[in-house]
């Protein structure tokens, strides 16, 4: 039998151990806070005046038809300056809350229209439709408009987590290999499970704490929209944390070369950053970006986080998100501990 | 015995050369506390064979027993281990390391225990990266020590000291000897074995070559001692010498082995050859080494 105080000391040992290290790295720890506060007062400050120049207008397409063909019939659809998302019918109610929340200046069908009031752009294109020989209905759709700051924040908070848990826990790990740190632990009694499950511990408590400090800070400056539960938000960023820092193990489960495992760690940080809509919406990006982003974890933390912020979605809207994340975590985390090496 | 090994082989196959064959039938036994020598030159396979019996190399075959058990938990819980190179966390000060390195084992030793018998008091709080490489090894030598071990593993533990920290590193270790914990030490520097170590052994190509006390081996290898001279000066009676077989030494002079000092002498001074630059010294592990495999041990 396993004595369990042991393994629980062991395990609290090198939990303690590694967040000793890292309070101690004082340039690593202020780039951790700094790097998203700066970006979020950045962009806060950036987009404080006038509105994005272009226009977004949601084309809900009836099932046997394409937006090509829609062109063709309705020549508002041909206006330039304008970006055309095509979204299915099955898509409306989605699209309708973010046109509430001024992700869409305008939803447009063969038959409707709907329109926030308040969005300036809205009513810009409601002159073009209304300018048409035969328009189509309106329907009013209202909500108060999100700034870009308000979207951006949670791929920021994601995507920081995502370079602490591969760099900070990753890293790390293939440079106690190198020097022979994890050598040294190995003639110890601490056992593989034991070292990941500390190093898993202490990162997870720093994100959490680092991506809560960032949070509080910023907002106080910034005045975040909050539409749903912090502890729904905690618990995605919780789970989000946990599924990065596993991809991170698994990256450094038997790599021993600090300048490959950078490589490596940049070849999978870097897709992520463009393709799972930390700075950017991918409702109208091609479906196979929208396939090959549904495949990072980072993604479905960004997307779920966003979704409790901006849209004050519930734990069940998010569930899918929260099922993929566990999903990832238990296929990285498995392949992670299989693979590992301590030399 | 505490530690037994039998037939151990181990080969290294790097994908785009040949193999290289580390460990070839290494057997050897350690008598609870004594200090065990393992010596031979870079690339004898001392390393490979002590990270075998520490169990962080697996041998291809053979069988290593510690106290009649093979290599696992139990062997991690009573061993330590002082690497010959490695690391320590980063950013941790002395006093942090082994308190971590303490709770990993059921049964540790005091913390001020080991900072008093390795001597650590005046950087307790320093930082591990900023330790000086004799201070470094005392830590790393207080790590080895925190869990109270039955069996102390030293891989070459003063490689790359100056002189002085190198004989107060010898302190430690015979203090360490003295509290009766048996000790496995590689070297290449055979003074330190003739210090340190009751048995040793002798390794070159991956065996061992030969096995027993300093002083056992010496006796056994050689009867005479060894009488030092410029060559310039035995050349001055040469022909009357042809007997003796002197032997070139790096630093220009010669050397000739013989059982009676007084008698080479009296034929020294027969053929001229003057006695002022002349030196007798006994022979050492080094020239049983150089005997043994017709290597030096440092090249």
């Amino acid at each position: 039998m396993i004595p369990l105080k042991q393994v629980f000391r062991r395990i609290y040992a090198t939990w303690d151990a590694r967040n000793r290290e890292y309070i101690r790295d004082r340039s690593a720890m202020a780039w951790n806070f700094l790097f998203p506060v700066l970006v979020v007062l950045g962009f806060a400050y950036a987009f404080s005046g006038n509105d994005q120049p272009m226009f977004k207008v949601g084309v809900m397409i009836p099932s046997g038809k394409t937006l090509s063909a829609l062109k063709v019939e309705h020549s508002f659809l041909e206006t330039p300056q304008i970006q055309w998302v095509e979204l299915a019918e099955s898509q409306t109610m989605d699209a309708q809350k973010q046109l509430a929340r001024h992700g869409y200046d305008l939803l447009w069908s063969p038959t409707h229209y709907w329109v926030n009031p308040s969005s300036p752009k809205g009513q810009v294109l409601q002159k073009l439709l209304l300018a048409l020989p035969q328009p189509p209905l309106r329907q009013e759709i209202t909500g108060e408009p999100i700034r870009y700051v308000d979207w951006l924040i949670s791929g920021l908070l994601a995507m920081n987590m995502m370079f602490s848990a591969l760099f900070g826990v990753g890293y790390t790990i293939v440079r106690y290999r190198k020097t022979g740190v994890l050598k040294r632990l190995k003639a110890t009694p601490l056992s593989a499970a034991e070292f990941l499950l500390a190093q898993v511990g202490s990162r997870m408590l720093l994100m959490i704490s680092v991506s809560s400090i960032v949070y509080a800070g910023t907002h106080l400056l910034v005045h975040f929209r909050m539409q749903g539960s912090y502890w729904d938000l905690a618990l995605v960023l919780a789970l989000g944390s946990f599924c990065l820092i596993s991809l991170g193990l698994l990256v450094a489960a038997r790599i021993s070369s600090e300048e490959f495992a950078g490589g490596l760690l940049n070849l999978i940080s870097w897709p992520m950053i463009f393709l799972s809509g930390v700075w950017f919406s991918l409702d109208g990006a091609h479906p196979w970006v929208k396939k090959i982003a549904a495949i990072f974890p980072l993604t479905h933390v960004i997307d779920a986080a966003r979704a409790i912020m901006t849209e004050g979605a519930t734990l069940m809207q998010v569930a899918p998100h929260l099922w993929a994340l566990a999903g990832l975590s238990a296929v990285f985390l498995m392949l992670g501990a299989w693979t590992f090496r301590w030399e | 015995m505490i530690l037994e090994a039998s037939n151990l082989q181990k080969t290294f196959a790097p994908k785009s050369k040949s193999p290289v064959h580390a460990v070839r039938g290494l057997s050897l036994s350690i008598q609870p506390g004594t200090c065990f020598g393992l010596l031979g030159p870079n690339g004898a396979g001392k390393t490979t064979t002590i990270e075998m019996l520490e169990g962080i190399k697996k041998p291809d075959s053979g069988q290593i027993l510690f106290e009649g058990e093979p290599l696992g938990k139990r062997s991690r819980e009573h061993c330590g281990i002082q690497f010959q190179h490695t690391s320590l966390p980063d950013f941790l000060t002395v006093r942090e390391v082994l308190a971590f390195f303490s709770r990993l084992y059921t049964n540790p030793a005091p913390i001020d225990e080991l900072i008093q018998s390795c001597r650590l008091g005046e950087f307790l709080d320093r930082d591990t990266h900023l330790l000086s490489g004799g201070q470094r090894q005392r830590v790393l030598l207080a790590v080895a020590l925190v869990n109270r071990p039955k069996l102390l593993f030293l891989d070459e533990p003063t490689t790359g000291l100056d002189p002085q920290a190198r004989r107060n590193f010898w302190e430690l270790i015979r203090e360490i000897k003295a509290k009766q914990t048996t000790v496995l030490l590689t070297t290449h520097y055979m003074e330190e074995a003739y210090e340190l170590c009751d048995q040793i052994a002798i390794m070159n190509q991956g065996r061992i070559i030969a096995k027993g006390s300093p002083d056992a081996l010496l006796k056994e290898h050689f009867d005479a001692v060894a009488i030092v001279l410029p060559e310039a000066d035995f050349r001055k009676g040469e022909a009357k010498l042809g007997h003796l077989k002197p032997v070139p030494l790096r630093d220009g002079g010669l050397e000739i082995q013989t059982a009676s000092v007084e008698k080479t002498l009296q034929e020294f001074i027969d053929a001229g050859v003057p006695l002022q630059r002349v030196r007798i010294r006994e022979q050492t592990l080094e020239d049983l080494f150089l005997v043994l495999t017709g290597k030096e041990l440092r090249a």
